[in-house]
């Protein structure tokens, strides 16, 4: 399967995803044969409010990119319900100008009480497109709040998608999303509003972030992604060309070693956080233990926290 | 060793534009624990069986309100076909004559759904009939 996943066949990745989302045991097998094959694609995030157009955006990003040749993956994630465990995973619509294009793979996701704004698993089915020989991978984020910044973690260039009208300046000031954006971009520009929320974000930008030394300045680009005819589109290109510039920035300014070390100091602290779990729960299995701890816990005996320095005290000993 | 969730293509195809019926739809199966991926209206045949590819869907559902169920069918069945999809389930619902059932079942549709079928129905026939994978 790996090897056929390498080779760009869509139904091997689309196989491996699953395995992966499940977090089944052969899973790790699995990510150990496909992430020496994962290091060279562009990563793109897109994140912002649910409604704010991410989708309809990554749609234009997706023709772009095409036009050049290069092969696209997109990753998209949607919220799962806490109380049913489905999901409703509506971003593909928006795709549809590509769904018969063979340079195109498109993978929706559930989070699946994940919270951060991915999936569990999106980092590693972001590597698995990697491997599979996507110039581009795209990675959108559920609707995002103020505070679901977990894309910075996967993705080189981040693009925060705002839309006018949804708060003053001081919304802009504010610490979480609207820091971590690279590219924000002001869609729907053509709505009311739209210069005074360009003009509070200019600012913010040129108080909060204007003078990281050398640094990437965030850019500003408003645009209109869904028009009922493509000349009333506005600013695509120009979003595009703004991408590209940051990663030419990332890779002159050597700063996408910093960027890649990040992203893998998360994946090594998710993996291990997994495998100690499983690794424990599986040695206390059949034992009865996790059902004593849970009542001592309940009578007032003891708390989770000494149970947890108990419980890795004999593991961990060697 | 079962998948963790049932996941399912909604879709509608060609120039149909009624889609309450394909929403109604999703919104039950979502609401049963499923993942539902909704692609809307004015789909192709092969547009709908790549994303079920790209997705390693369980299901492909569509729904028909225009007359065109026995002219999008064997598209879809054809196109399933030719990229092996065999071992995923091909559900229809909407509103044609039953006497056309069992001419789509002949195509190769696994399980028919007319307006008035119980929410219930459909949810448990997926439950019965999603495959299992080895």
């Amino acid at each position: 399967m790996v090897r056929k996943l390498l080779e760009g066949d869509r139904r091997a990745a689309a196989r491996a995803i699953t395995l992966v989302e499940d977090q089944v045991d052969v899973s790790t097998q699995l990510m150990k044969l496909v992430y020496p094959h994962a290091r060279k694609s562009m990563v793109v995030g897109v994140t912002g409010s649910g409604g704010s157009g991410k989708s309809s955006l990554i749609n234009h990003l997706i023709r772009l990119f095409r036009q050049q040749s290069r092969r696209v993956g997109v990753v998209a994630v949607d919220p799962s319900s806490p109380f049913s465990g489905g999901a409703l995973l509506g971003d593909r619509i928006r795709f549809q100008a590509h769904s018969m294009d063979e340079g195109v793979y498109i993978r929706s996701m559930g989070s699946r009480g994940y919270l951060g704004g991915l999936a569990r698993s999106t980092s590693d089915v972001v590597r698995i497109m990697e491997a599979m020989g996507n110039d581009v991978v795209i990675v959108e984020t559920l609707g995002a709040g103020q505070d679901e910044v977990d894309i910075i973690h996967v993705a080189q260039t981040c693009l925060l998608v705002l839309t006018p009208n949804m708060g003053d300046d001081i919304q802009a000031m504010k610490a979480g999303i609207m820091e971590i954006a690279d590219i924000i971009v002001l869609n729907k520009a053509d709505l009311d509003g739209a210069n005074f929320c360009l003009r509070s974000l200019e600012t913010a930008i040129h108080y909060g972030m204007a003078d990281r030394e050398g640094g990437w300045v965030p850019k500003v680009i408003p645009t209109i992604a869904a028009a009922p005819r493509s000349e009333e589109l506005k600013g695509i290109d120009d979003l595009v060309r703004t991408i590209d510039a940051h990663q030419d920035y990332l890779r002159k300014s050597r700063a996408i070693d910093e960027v890649q070390a990040k992203r893998v100091e998360q994946e090594l602290g998710l993996v291990f956080k997994d495998e100690v779990q499983k690794f424990i729960f599986r040695g206390l299995k059949g034992t009865g233990k996790k059902r004593q701890y849970i009542r001592a816990i309940l009578e007032g005996k003891t708390d989770p926290y000494s149970v947890v320095e108990e419980v890795l005290g004999t593991f961990l000993k060697v | 060793m079962g998948k963790e969730k049932v996941k399912v293509i909604i879709s509608k195809v060609g120039l149909d534009g009624h889609d309450r019926g394909a929403k109604v739809v999703a919104t039950l199966l979502k609401e049963a624990g499923m993942e539902v991926v909704y692609l809307g209206m004015y789909q192709t045949a092969e547009g709908i069986v790549k994303a079920a590819v790209d997705e390693d869907a369980d299901v492909i559902g569509l729904s028909y309100l225009s007359g065109e169920h026995l002219v999008f069918t064997p598209k879809i069945v054809e196109e399933m076909e030719r990229v092996g999809l065999d071992d995923v389930l091909f559900i229809v619902g909407g509103s044609f004559p039953p006497e056309d059932i069992p001419a789509m079942k002949e195509m190769g549709v696994d399980e028919v759904f007319r307006g008035g079928s119980l929410t219930e129905s459909i949810v448990q026939y997926i439950r019965k009939n999603v495959r299992k994978q080895g």
